[in-house]
């Protein structure tokens, strides 16, 4: 098994995904097939091949730098959990002196 | 006359311009049609209200004697993956229950701009990962169509809603989306036509993103034709979308005259894998023998990398994943837990609560094929084996114009099957997956049926830019087919 339940934990929150021990447990055995089964690639000669990234291959175009959207406050806090005053409201993040 | 619901777009059309009836008769036909065969789940939300004065405003404008838009009073599902101004999008996820987007997908306001009518929006494998619509935070999608044995059966992924309304005459063409082949494999499961155009044809703009690289939006329908003229209106570049490609939009209706002679269709050895069931080796045989008489020379050619496809696009897709779903963090729209305490006890919950155990899968296999130590031997590899598979696609195509392939290796498969490993469902895009890490067009249509009277669906890919081949190609496939029957549930009806 390439995975073990420690490198899902790790892994898990690098992404920001809290789990339990079981789920760890379940997540590690079905990546590790995962895993395994994508490390086939490692067989294929990629010698001086070039990384594709994007197929898209376009030109990336530039504008004017100048204003172009914005002014609606409303809108972008129309849909947040909670807002007060035009901000986002997070659990406090700054420690208070006592 | 045909039931309004059966009529396809392009009859449609026709009618409305004749006065045959009016849209908002046809939108109230698949309202109440929609309505009788909820059981399929096919939408997650239904819009009738939309619908009705989206008709009755195309109604006004054809009775004013402006010109008709291309698709003028048509009734549509649109994949809720397309964000749509004030009306709810999930992606069919928790983490997006109630957000209610203050902005028009690119998509979709072209098709409104012409004249479309949204009915809905529609069912989906969460996020669009799956193949079976049954990662959906809102329930499983039933197919339509029923094998002898009665069982319930999936209709494909991701757009499994899209798929299942157009098939059960609750809509008449769906938008949907296509990242492995969740265009292609619920419209062969379906007895559809449905077609991943090239990638960059159409805006990505507004329409949440899965993997970005690999993401295509596209129609289903029930006819080639009406794909084609879906696909005209939700083509064209736009300046919000870097990688929306600055190119003419050709009448891919146009191209459909049946004539074949001078074309040389491709046959890849690679594509005829051990343990498919011989039906489908059968239908691809009939496939060639169509495209023969149609004046088309067949070639055997070859696509070396297409055993490494697969992978590939699990380490790729997952990596694009796992970055494009950071954003949904808690703070700005969606979910958040009531649990949390800290900030990052937010996002972790948040996260947890919101994302289902697919999603999590795929976005826990990018977080470690992108992390240090890891990218190399994993996601750089990937991008290289991507573009071996690309060359593949170059060098076939000096020697034919197009690719004819199956679409999936199976027909419809009952719920709950393939869910107890990731990796048997995985195999369902092994056909279909090579178009998107080459962004070649490529497009599904209805080829016959199995023995257990199931859709079985041909795949015709084409060359960059060249989706015209692919519709000629396809509408020959779908005349020769004469693919007429229909999905049990309507047959009682009828």
């Amino acid at each position: 098994m390439s995975m073990d339940k420690e490198t899902v934990r790790k892994v898990a929150s690098l992404a920001n995904i809290e789990m339990d021990e079981a789920e760890l447990e379940r997540a590690a055995a079905q990546i590790s097939g995962i895993i395994d089964w994508v490390e086939q690639l490692g067989a294929v000669n990629t010698d001086n091949i070039e990384p594709l990234a994007n197929v898209a291959n376009i030109e990336l175009s530039l504008r004017a730098d100048s204003i172009t959207d914005g002014n609606y406050q409303d809108k972008i806090l129309a849909n947040a959990p909670e807002h007060t005053q035009g901000f986002f409201v997070v659990p406090k993040i700054v420690e208070q002196q006592s | 006359m045909t039931a309004l619901t059966h009529l396809s777009i392009a009859a449609a059309l026709d009618a409305l311009e004749k006065k045959e009836f009016s849209a908002r008769e046809l939108t109230q036909a698949h309202i109440e049609a929609m309505e009788s065969r909820r059981e399929l789940n096919a939408y997650i939300i239904e819009t009738p209200d939309i619908a009705l004065s989206q008709a009755d405003n195309s109604d006004k404008r054809r009775a004013k004697g402006d010109k008709a838009g291309l698709l003028e009073g048509i009734p549509l599902a649109i994949k809720d993956l397309f964000c749509t101004d004030n009306v709810q999008t999930t992606a069919a996820s928790n983490i997006l229950k109630g957000f209610i987007p203050p902005y028009e997908s690119t998509v979709t306001r072209k098709l409104f701009d012409d004249g479309a009518v949204m009915l809905g929006k529609a069912n989906l494998d969460q996020f669009a990962m799956g193949s079976s619509n049954t990662t959906s935070a809102f329930g499983n999608v039933i197919n339509p169509w029923r094998g002898d044995d009665g069982r319930d059966l999936v209709p494909g992924g991701s757009s499994g809603g899209s798929a299942a309304a157009v098939a059960a005459r609750i809509a008449m063409g769906a938008t949907a989306t296509d990242t492995g082949g969740s265009i292609r494999q619920p419209a062969a499961f379906c007895g559809l036509a449905g077609i991943k155009p090239t990638y960059g044809r159409c805006s990505r703009w507004g329409v949440i993103a899965f993997a970005s690289s690999l993401d295509h939006p596209g129609p289903i329908a029930r006819t080639v034709e009406d794909c084609a003229l879906m696909l005209r209106s939700m083509s064209g570049h736009d300046p919000m979308d870097s990688t929306s490609a600055q190119r003419d939009v050709p009448d891919f209706a146009a191209a459909l005259t049946g004539d074949l002679r001078g074309l040389k269709i491709g046959i890849p050895k690679e594509y005829r894998l051990d343990g498919i069931p011989a039906e489908i080796d059968t239908v691809w045989e009939q496939g060639i023998a169509w495209l023969k008489d149609a004046g088309a020379e067949i070639v055997d050619i070859t696509l070396p990398h297409t055993k490494h496809a697969l992978p590939t696009y699990y380490i790729i897709a997952p990596a694009e994943a796992s970055s494009n779903l950071a954003r949904y963090d808690g703070v700005r729209y969606g979910h958040r837990s009531a649990e949390a305490s800290t900030l990052s006890e937010m996002y972790s919950k948040t996260r947890a609560e919101g994302f289902g155990e697919e999603v999590k899968r795929r976005i826990m296999i990018g977080t470690y094929v992108l992390s240090a130590g890891y990218y190399d031997a994993y996601y750089i590899k990937a991008q290289k084996v991507r573009r071996l598979i690309l060359n593949d696609f170059t060098a076939a195509y000096e020697k034919c114009d197009a690719i004819l392939t199956p679409t999936a290796p199976s027909a419809a498969f009952p719920i709950g099957e393939n869910e107890d490993d990731p990796l048997k469902m995985y195999l369902n895009d092994v056909f279909t997956v090579t178009a998107n890490l080459a962004g070649v067009p490529a497009m599904s249509v209805p080829a016959g049926l199995d023995a257990r009277g199931l859709p079985l669906g041909l795949q015709i890919l084409g060359r960059a830019w060249d989706e015209e081949t692919v519709f000629k190609v396809a509408g020959v496939i779908e005349r020769s087919a004469k693919f007429e029957t229909l999905p049990q549930m309507l047959r009682k009806a009828a």
